[in-house]
């Protein structure tokens, strides 16, 4: 399995980036998720974009408090724990977006008055942190078998003052970026979840245009991964 | 989530097990779980697994100004987190006597027992001292906590690099990592912790216990030692009574688990160390095991962005416009201002039609001509809900509640979603 990708990278290589106007190297870095790997939680996946690492597990559907039931639909929690002191503000933004991307692809009327929980830990961070939140929760998801009507993938992309495009900064390319977009993309049509953006910028839509072309990848990334989980061969 | 309770069935065939000098997990009395230990790519990260208790541990520093009666000491701190990922019944309220426990022992284990040297990591006396930070988090809770968090912490403290300080004269030179190679922490020794768990008041020992031992011991002996065989913190808990022999018999087991798990420290830091020298790939990517089934890795992937501009033309024109203009706001008086037109009053209809309330275009307007008290009109309505209807329930609740309460009981009545008004007809009918 992991032969067949590499030789498929190196195709691509030959034939497609060059001629990408955009830039010097559109690519996304290197990926790897191992799910299932802790045994309390329901649920569990552990994504690694290059150097940034999430890991994230899930407990539910199971017990709710009576304050937080809905009577009609799962309760759903997201909770993200940095890894050197304690949560602030930051977070707590980032959890309302993350909690918003996935209540709009999760099926929570099949599991009335119950709570699923979310929780997100930053192992490190090394840019492009919310992409690989959302695909440590999107993966951590699928692993506890919660229902879901699509998958969803994070892409984050940043602008440098020349208006060069590159896709999965690194925290380096984040902080000498003019603008910074973070998307967050369903699985099938490609369409626009969430996003957060922060700095200055104009062209919306070729940066979500290059988030679909760069998701489309992260994709296949997933399906490879649980056909190799689950395939009898 | 409450903990869920342990049946008196699977109590008793632990016991009886222990009894019988056997383990669920098939160990030894005094064998130790297998420890794994992986490091990040910057300084001071390592995640250790026992078994399947899983602790993550970084490092971090800075530089602040020193307590004022240690003018000429550094800083240490210790956190100890129970994630809520570990397990389902560690939620942010109900675990503060765990936690305290905790974080008390790794404080005395670490910080009492003297293991770093405080003294070189001053800076200038008085003035600015290293403030050493260590954060650990619990990621997966099998039992055995404080060992798996006392290996984590002593590793990632070997495994840190703080940035280079000079001085010179009144002169301080702080360096960042690509001018001076960081500098590794003194540290003196290695102290770890290691528990022993007692069953039927003191009769059967067992060195490591997981979650289900945990569950049904009775007390809890942990020493921690380094591998001079000093003790450094000894602490008994649960109310068992030892034996002086005991006692005696459990830090003999303890020096020997210490040499070992020492040992395993030292070799996975020289690991580590080497592959950082030859450049080689380090880091959590490159302990992800390739074989497992579960595991999945992807190597750079170039995206082929060329088409962007035409793609990004195509969802301008896909798009729609914004469907609802939002009208210029109208101010009143200063402090009074109203957006859009809400929705026509009918209350006069409301008897014969049910009517569904769409939110009309953009805002509702807040009418303020008129206004009851909030608190006012809510005690009225509750006190005439509780005697004679049961509970109201709001069918849309993406409804603003808000923009209900402030507007007038007869705009409320208007506003409310269909079954609302029905009620309160029928209990205006009632009162009647």
């Amino acid at each position: 399995m992991e032969e067949e990708t590499h030789t498929d990278a190196k195709i691509r290589a030959e034939n497609g980036t060059g001629s990408s106007p955009r830039g010097p190297g559109c690519s996304l870095r290197h990926f790897a998720c191992e799910q299932n790997l802790l045994s309390r939680p329901d649920g569990s996946a552990s994504f690694l974009q290059g150097d940034t690492s999430v890991l994230a597990g899930v407990y539910g559907p199971a017990e709710v408090k009576v304050s937080k039931e809905i009577f009609n639909k799962a309760t759903l929690e997201v909770i993200l724990r940095p890894k050197i002191g304690l949560p602030g503000v930051a977070e707590k933004s980032r959890e309302r977006l993350i909690r918003n991307t996935c209540e709009a692809v999760v099926l929570g009327t099949l599991h009335p008055r119950t709570s699923i929980t979310v929780v997100l830990q930053v192992v490190s961070d090394a840019g492009s942190l919310l992409a690989c939140c959302l695909n440590a929760a999107c993966m951590a998801l699928v692993d506890a078998g919660v229902p879901m009507r699509a998958l969803f993938c994070g892409v984050a992309c940043a602008l440098d003052s020349d208006g060069t495009l590159v896709l999965d900064p690194t925290s380096k390319q984040e902080k000498e970026a003019r603008a910074v977009l973070t998307f967050a993309l369903d699985s099938v049509e490609r369409k626009l979840l969430m996003s957060s953006t922060k700095g200055l910028y104009s062209d919306t839509e070729q940066c979500l245009a290059a988030a679909q072309a760069a998701s489309q990848h992260v994709f296949r990334f997933y399906r490879e991964s649980l056909q190799r989980r689950y395939s009898k061969s | 989530m409450k903990e869920t309770p342990l049946s008196n069935c699977e109590r008793r065939f632990l016991l009886r097990a222990i009894e019988e000098k056997k383990r669920l997990d098939g160990r030894q009395t005094y064998d130790y779980r297998n420890i794994r230990i992986s490091f990040g790519t910057d300084y001071g990260c390592c995640i250790v697994e026992l078994g399947k208790t899983r602790v993550l541990g970084q490092v971090s520093c800075e530089l602040v100004s020193p307590k004022l009666n240690r003018a000429t000491e550094g800083i240490l701190f210790f956190n100890l987190e129970l994630s809520q990922m570990a397990a389902p019944a560690f939620e942010p309220g109900r675990q503060s006597d765990l936690l305290v426990k905790l974080n008390r022992l790794m404080e005395r284990c670490l910080r009492n027992s003297k293991c770093i040297d405080t003294e070189s990591l001053c800076v200038v006396a008085g003035e600015k001292v290293w403030q050493i930070r260590v954060d650990l988090h619990l990621l997966n809770h099998d039992g055995n906590i404080i060992d798996a968090a006392s290996i984590a912490a002593i590793v990632a403290l070997c495994h840190f690099r703080r940035p280079d300080v000079s001085v010179q004269g009144d002169e301080v030179t702080l360096y960042t990592p690509e001018e001076r190679d960081p500098v590794p922490l003194s540290i003196h020794h290695m102290p770890i912790c290691v528990s022993f768990a007692f069953f039927q008041q003191g009769t059967y020992l067992l060195v490591d216990p997981n979650e289900r031992e945990e569950r049904v011991m009775d007390g809890l002996l942990v020493i921690a030692m380094n591998k001079h065989r000093e003790i450094c913190t000894i602490q008994s808990s649960g109310g068992i009574m030892l034996l002086k022999d005991q006692v005696l018999r459990c830090s003999k087991i303890a020096g020997v688990k210490v040499a070992e798990i020492t040992e395993l420290i030292l070799k996975a830091l020289e690991n580590d160390q080497k592959v950082r020298k030859e450049g080689g790939k380090f880091g959590f990517a490159e302990s992800i095991a390739n074989q497992r089934i579960t595991a999945f890795k992807m190597e750079k992937a170039p995206i082929d962005t060329s088409d962007v501009e035409e793609k990004a033309e195509e969802i301008i024109a896909e798009a729609e416009p914004p469907s609802e203009v939002v009208s210029t706001p109208v101010l009143w008086t200063p402090g009074t201002a109203q957006i859009g037109e809400g929705v026509e009053n009918s209350w006069g209809d409301l008897e014969d039609s049910e009517k569904e309330d769409d939110e009309g275009g953009g805002d509702q307007a807040i009418i303020l001509d008129g206004i009851k008290m909030d608190t006012g009109v809510e005690v009225s309505d509750i006190g005439s809900q509780d005697s004679e209807e049961e509970e109201m329930i709001i069918l849309e609740p993406d409804k603003n509640p808000k923009k209900i309460r402030t507007q007038t009981t007869s705009a409320k009545q208007e506003k409310a979603p269909s079954k609302k008004p029905v009620k309160r007809r029928k209990k205006k009918r009632a009162a009647n």
